[in-house]
């Protein structure tokens, strides 16, 4: 069977991925002998075949409504988002009128698609925060900015209509585009630290915000589904949400007993602003207090406590395992009983620094069943672990490590969604839909089970080799 | 008064703003700083963007602030009023202009909106608001958002020019009824009110008939009208403010109506209640608005969703399964062959839902499967819908059908 490659300029390439899937349509080419391909990706291995001729009178037209959505979709992280659009497509063609049948799964696969992708811009309109600088005697605006797909180039115009006459520029990790007041540029990625750190106007738009919130009106949940965590870290004005919630609760009661003779007291003091821990540090203890008090499913009821992840908030490698045990449950920390200890020696022979990393678990909650005195470990359900994904996801967006390692088949169900065999899917990286690298291998608890010890010595070695590998790849991308 | 500073006057007159909900910067015309004239800034297309959202799950899109909170009014739910003793503060027009251009260039707002309290006369007042949207528009080239709220008993020539600067321009008519308005705001009078929303339509219209004549006549308030009621300071029920509204909708082509839940303010007066009501019935109020609105409902429709006793909205089931559950003969629904209006009403079913259904059957018998990819949630529509491999068995008789849709009790809380 023939395979054919498309070569893309970019991830954003709509019209090279245009250009080919026409050819590779009039060529008759289904849509499993084409491996999709973006310049400066990781390439295939495989040998390709020379594209068909086109044959003469084969040409063809869509209605206008896919190469809509194709142009939404196509900047959608998912790698399988070229494949899917020629599928459409191969459709399309034959049946103009399907992409009206939203009913069909293929075409709403593609519209979800579309539809992130359009969040994400709207919402990179939303919360872009340009800070000044001065820059030769001028001021230019430089903002910081970390969009979930590949919409910057889809976005520029936008930013060049509404600032036509001002001088910016948007950094993102993969792309930054800088406009002088006459035309747009591109540049490659960048790092936070190469954007500006603060702007005086920001103390007045936090007071702002502080001043405009009606404290009388809680609504969190409101709130955390326009504007969710993940965005917080480069929001200013997002620091001040733990103290506000906190005081909310306190200032409408007092209101409420301020009796109408009583005199006025003064509008609130601002927050102070000095010394204010990073904004991940406070969307991640805002994230770590709602987890305490969790209820999304009935383990909560027979563990102590919810063990949530520790370590340095920005390490570039997250470790997930299953559950906490019996110690952690009662310790009120991740990984300190047998196979916490078993893991250390082991991250220390691989020569991976363990104040470096991030460890936590895929359910929260100590599932276990009483005999007698003892609490025996249990596997927890496809529910729970889906109920806990909640918290696991929102932890993973605050961290951004680059790296994260599933430690046994639950931590591989929470972190891709799916069940997978741990000997399929071990030693090699796995892309995940973040942007970071995904690897799964075993639970160290396994090593405690296995009874033969000539076995259990091989199966250590082998997650002490991929560990290593792992550390590896840490100080390789980080 | 000391002399304040800018930030600490934003902060007072700021906090003033917030009991105002609107906050909409969408249905302007298209304009932009790339096009046409060099040196503007900003632009509006269409769709107006949330640029924060505060705790209180609302929505911050426009610098949203008073020109002061000096006022010579006394209307008892205002935290500004006469006899409150909040701290008061005064912006000049070139502070607000200032602070409005620094936080556009940062990408914090969309635009401004604009109120203010009543210093020495409505047209004083009226004109500083018109010199702040005149000095965005003409000084700086803004070609953001502008939302300015009128006063009502002001100069209708004022009233015209704030429509030639602004997007929007909005009157309160604060309270549901017109008794409600003499005891809280006796200064107010719901007559001048009327009057004034009655003008700005017809100024609206002439225009649009202007601009149909010749291209380059002057917009007027190109983003409408709009209003706010409080609910929950006065007596009203929802019978009465749904009413109210559908009549206002009709009288004054309003682009939308407000409605917003009375909060305790501090030094409350006291005439008022001193507990709120519920948010949850701010949220059924703007359901309903929604079913007038976009799904057909009439206000007699929405009547039959209220409580007899009472003539609220129930608030554990949101207003459409409420009218449904009176009507359970008219269901289930052929999700095959049922009309538009018929299916707009299936408690669960979007407008958008609802189209992307009337298409889909164009091409395919839908199955309950076909029908949960265009939807949301299959659950709640189950009992209403037939589809062609589907058919509710009793469901839509069963006496605990409210409970087996409606929320637990306990989450009731949540919101409230």
């Amino acid at each position: 069977m023939p395979m054919y490659r498309a070569l893309l300029t970019g991830p954003d390439d709509f019209d090279g991925w245009r250009e080919a899937a026409r050819r590779f349509v009039m060529g008759g080419v289904p849509a499993s002998q084409i491996d999709w391909q973006v310049e400066g990706e990781d390439a295939s291995l495989l040998s390709f075949d020379a594209l068909p001729p086109p044959r003469k009178g084969d040409a063809f037209s869509v209605p206008r409504s896919f190469i809509d959505l194709a142009e939404s979709a196509i900047l959608h992280r998912d790698r399988e988002r070229f494949a899917l659009l020629y599928a459409l497509l191969v459709r399309v063609r034959d049946n103009p009128a399907m992409m009206e049948d939203r009913a069909d799964p293929l075409l709403r696969r593609v519209e979800m698609l579309a539809k992130a992708v359009r969040r994400d811009m709207h919402k990179m309109r939303a919360f872009v925060r340009f800070r000044e600088v001065e820059d030769d005697g001028t001021s230019r605006f430089v903002a910081w900015f970390e969009p979930d797909h590949h919409i910057i180039r889809a976005n520029a115009g936008f930013f060049v209509r509404r600032f036509a006459s001002m001088r910016w520029s948007i950094l993102t990790p993969d792309l930054c585009i800088h406009w002088d007041g006459e035309v747009l540029t591109e540049g490659p990625g960048a790092t936070r630290s190469d954007a500006p750190e603060g702007d005086p106007m920001e103390d007045a738009w936090k007071r702002y915000y502080a001043a405009i919130f009606n404290p009388a009106r809680l609504k969190q949940r409101a709130m955390l589904s326009e504007m969710p965590r993940k965005y917080w870290r480069n929001l200013p004005e997002a620091a001040l949400i733990p103290e506000l919630v906190a005081g909310a609760q306190a200032r409408e009661a007092a209101m409420i007993a301020t009796s109408p003779k009583a005199p006025a007291r003064p509008s609130g003091a601002p927050p102070a602003v000095a010394s204010r821990p990073s904004n991940i540090a406070i969307s991640w203890s805002a994230l770590r207090d709602q987890a305490m008090a969790c209820t999304r499913c009935p383990l909560y009821h027979d563990a102590t406590q919810t063990i949530f992840g520790e370590g340095p908030l920005d390490a570039p490698l997250v470790l997930i395992g299953e559950q906490p045990g019996d110690q952690e449950d009662l310790a009120g920390r991740p990984f300190v009983g047998p196979a916490g200890q078993l893991l250390d020696r082991a991250l220390d022979e691989a020569g991976i620094d363990r104040a470096r990393l991030y460890v936590t678990n895929a359910v929260k909650h100590f599932k276990h069943e009483r005999r007698g005195k003892r609490r025996i470990h249990q596997t927890p359900e496809t529910s729970e672990i889906q109920a806990c994904r909640w918290w696991l996801d929102q932890e993973l967006d605050i961290l951004r490590p680059r790296i994260i390692v599933a430690l046994g088949v639950t931590a591989a169900r929470a972190l891709l969604g799916k069940a997978v065999t741990i000997s399929r899917t071990r030693g090699a990286p796995i892309a995940l839909e973040s942007g970071a690298e995904g690897w799964v291998t075993i639970h160290p608890s396994f090593l405690l089970r296995v009874p033969d010890e000539a076995r259990k010595a091989q199966e250590r070695a082998r997650f002490v080799e991929e560990l290593r590998e792992i550390g590896t790849r840490v100080k390789a991308i980080s | 008064m000391s002399a304040l500073s800018v930030t600490e006057k934003l902060e007072i007159l700021a906090d003033a703003a917030k009991y105002d909900a609107s906050c909409a910067s969408s249905g302007t015309k298209k304009r932009d700083s790339a096009t046409g004239r060099k040196g503007g800034l900003g632009s509006t297309e269409g769709m107006g963007i949330c640029h924060a959202y505060a705790p209180d799950g609302r929505c911050i899109s426009l610098l949203k602030i008073l020109l002061t909170n000096s006022c010579i009014f006394d209307c008892h739910y205002c935290i500004n009023r006469r006899s409150s003793d909040v701290r008061r503060a005064r912006f000049t027009v070139k502070e607000v202009v200032d602070l409005t251009i620094s936080f556009y260039r940062r990408n914090y707002i969309e635009g401004l909106f604009l109120s203010s309290g009543i210093i020495r006369s409505s047209d004083y007042t009226m004109e500083q608001m018109v010199g702040v949207a005149r000095s965005l528009r003409d000084d700086h080239d803004f070609r953001g958002y502008i939302h300015l709220k009128t006063i009502p008993d002001a100069d209708p020539e004022l009233t015209h020019q704030a429509g030639l600067y602004a997007d929007r321009l909005s009157i309160n008519v604060e309270l549901p009824t017109t008794q409600g308005l003499q005891q809280l705001a006796p200064e107010k009078d719901a007559r001048r009110i009327e009057g004034a929303m009655a003008g700005m339509r017809s100024a609206m219209e002439d225009m649009g008939e202007a601009r149909r004549k010749y291209r380059h006549a002057p917009r007027f308030a190109p983003a409408g009208q709009s209003t706010q009621m409080i609910v929950g300071a006065d007596g009203a029920d929802d019978r009465a403010i749904i009413r109210r509204a559908r009549s206002l909708y009709d009288r004054h082509a309003l682009r939308r109506v407000y409605y917003s839940a009375f909060s305790p303010i501090p030094s409350p007066s006291s005439v008022l209640p001193l507990k709120r009501p519920p948010l949850l019935r701010e949220h059924r109020l703007y359901q309903s608005d929604w079913m007038m609105r976009f799904y057909g409902y009439s206000a007699d429709d929405l009547d039959a969703a209220t409580d007899p006793e009472s003539g609220c909205l129930p608030l554990d089931i949101d207003p459409k399964l409420a009218w449904a559950l009176r009507h359970r003969g008219i269901f289930p629904v052929d999700v095959n062959q049922a009309p538009r209006e018929m299916l707009l009403r299936v408690p669960g079913l979007g407008v958008k839902a609802v189209d992307r259904i009337l298409m889909s059957r164009r091409h395919r018998r839908l199955r309950l499967d076909d029908v949960a990819r265009l939807t949301s949630s299959i659950v709640k529509l189950r009992p209403f819908l037939v589809a062609c491999d589907w058919q509710p068995v009793h469901l839509a008789d069963s006496a605990d059908l409210k409970s087996s849709l409606g929320p637990m009790p306990a989450q009731l809380e949540l919101f409230a």
